[in-house]
């Protein structure tokens, strides 16, 4: 599938903004940080940037953008328009809760219930996200149980990367919280290598005899329908990165997993400047590493239309 | 709304017979001409006279060859929209333009509704949607809605452009849904398939395999070897002597 910069970006920025918005609104809630001004503006206005941010660049690969609302309208049966609407009411009890953690010192009460409703609305967002691409058949990489746990496992362990130095920096860092952090970033690194290994041995979901009605023996394509590329060959067929695959695969295991969980367990183990500066590098290297991720994502996707033209 | 219809009136559909077909692009050609100006008009060309040509076309001919025990043949394999009863294109579109009709069990995109975002073409495994790059709109087979219904043209001609068009009658237009009518007897009378039934789609169109007969090798045979061209008596024997001197 053709990498698209805008979604690449998109679901990088909203996993990583949503998980930060449910630790934070978690924590604030059940009282594990003060109501500090700076942090609530700093911590909440950072997660609600990337998510904002995230949720803007995904309408710059529409044909139609003055149109994108429309896309909140069929969430009965489509999940990228139930992720349009889980989004946006996400907003609602975060707004509120950041309303009354920056401008009235508040976390508590009945702000503490629109925090953890914040916390449930990331967690079901990324969800809805995650239920695009496993919901789409002709993808064998994509339409299987690990979609889901996939995005949800990077979306909390970025978010907690980012809380760690989130924390770091107001001088609230947590032993628990890198410990977290580096747990998770280990997880993750375990769960996507398993992915790897199971996408290399996946069969397309159907094969050129069944794609063409042809039954038994070889189908071979000896001519395509047109001589230039077509947009189902620059959408569907796109094959660039997975010549260089091996090579960004160690880039991934190096930027979003290696690098950073080295860097905290240093955040573990160092006075806390050092620390800081530890927790946020790990924060910089790993979602730049989940770019390339998300990268793969996408372009080790292959599609059931390329059995017609004989690319795979 | 994007939630499928429990049940369609008919089960408009093609039956394109894999056995006649030329691979000829006739339908290929009508299909665009008629489009271009029908329902989901322009079909956009880009760089049409350039190096770097590309477009919008919703019928697309592959050519491909089957080899089995019995040998190998090449076989034309015409590929557009086949008007799925449970069509993922239709329930991923997050915005209604998607939507298949509940009198005929066609497909179509409400091109004012359409906010491009592709996962229609995504969730089609068989390559139906082309995305319309110019006007910003996704495009697909209309089953020549303009044309089925239309009182203005002759009744012989309310089929689709393809159907119309095609030299050697290998495109088949009717119900599917009726087990009575001409093209379900075809399809049971030659054994018409689904593609890809493993993904659940359930495609209206089908497909007729070449017959088992048709691919048949003929016997070897050694081709004559040539005259010999030695000198031979009688006339031409003295002729050749003589010219040879």
């Amino acid at each position: 599938m053709h990498p698209a910069y805008s979604v690449i970006f998109f679901t990088t920025a909203t996993g990583a903004g949503y998980g930060l918005l449910a630790l934070l609104c978690l924590a604030a809630a059940f009282g594990l940080v003060p109501p500090d001004f700076w942090l609530g503006f700093v911590g909440l206005g950072l997660a609600l940037a990337l998510v904002s941010a995230g949720l803007l660049s995904s309408t710059g690969h529409l044909g139609r953008p003055e149109r994108a609302w429309r896309a909140f309208s069929q969430w009965r049966t489509s999940w990228l328009s139930r992720e349009g609407v889980a989004s946006v009411l996400t907003y609602v009890p975060a707004g509120l809760f950041g309303i009354g953690w920056v401008f009235f010192g508040q976390t508590q009460g009945w702000l503490a219930a629109a925090g953890v409703l914040a916390a449930i609305g990331a967690a079901v967002t990324v969800c809805t996200t995650a239920m695009i691409y496993a919901s789409l058949k002709p993808i064998g990489e994509w339409a299987n149980p690990y979609t889901l746990p996939g995005y949800l496992i990077f979306s909390a362990m970025t978010g907690t990367v980012l809380l760690d130095a989130l924390l770091a920096a107001f001088g609230l860092g947590s032993r628990w919280l890198a410990a977290a952090a580096l747990v998770l970033t280990l997880a993750g690194w375990v769960f996507k290598e398993a992915v790897w290994r199971r996408n290399d041995r996946l069969d397309m979901p159907a094969t050129v005899n069944s794609a063409t009605g042809l039954a038994g023996g070889t189908v071979r394509s000896v001519e395509w329908p047109h001589t230039e590329k077509n947009y189902l060959l620059k959408e569907m067929g796109f094959r660039v990165a997975r010549k260089h695959a091996e090579r960004l695969r160690n880039l991934v295991r190096l930027a979003a997993f290696a690098v950073p969980a080295l860097l905290l367990a240093v955040v573990l183990a160092a006075p806390p400047v050092p620390a800081l500066v530890a927790a946020l590098l790990a924060t910089i290297v790993q979602l730049a590493g989940m770019l390339v991720e998300r990268w793969l994502f996408f372009a080790q996707a292959r599609h059931t239309v390329t059995l017609y033209y004989g690319t795979n | 709304m994007t939630s499928l219809p429990a049940a369609t009136d008919k089960a408009l559909g093609l039956v394109i017979d894999l056995d006649t077909c030329v691979g000829c692009h006739a339908c290929v050609t009508s299909c665009k001409q008629w489009n271009t100006g029908g329902h989901m008009a322009p079909l956009t060309d880009l760089d049409p006279y350039g190096g770097d040509v590309d477009g919008v076309w919703f019928n697309r001919v592959h050519t491909y060859e089957h080899t089995t025990d019995a040998g190998s043949r090449t076989v034309h394999f015409p590929r557009s929209c086949l008007h799925c009863a449970e069509p993922a294109c239709v329930t991923v579109c997050p915005t209604g333009a998607s939507y298949k009709r509940t009198s005929d069990g066609i497909v179509l995109v409400d091109e004012d509704k359409c906010i491009g975002c592709k996962l229609c073409s995504w969730a089609c495994p068989y390559g139906a949607r082309e995305f319309d790059v110019d006007v910003g709109v996704m495009k697909k087979c209309t089953l020549c809605v303009d044309r089925i219904y239309n009182d203005n043209l002759a009744e012989e001609d309310r089929v689709p452009a393809c159907v119309a068009t095609c030299p050697t009658g290998a495109r088949h237009f009717g119900d599917l849904g009726d087990p009575d009518s001409a093209v379900s007897q075809l399809v049971a009378e030659r054994g018409g398939v689904e593609l890809m039934p493993e993904l659940g789609y359930k495609p209206t169109n089908r497909y007729l395999p070449p017959r088992s007969g048709s691919g048949r090798r003929a016997d070897a045979k050694a081709a004559r070897p040539l005259e010999d061209a030695t000198p031979q008596g009688g006339f031409l024997g003295w002729v050749d002597r003589m010219l040879s001197r």
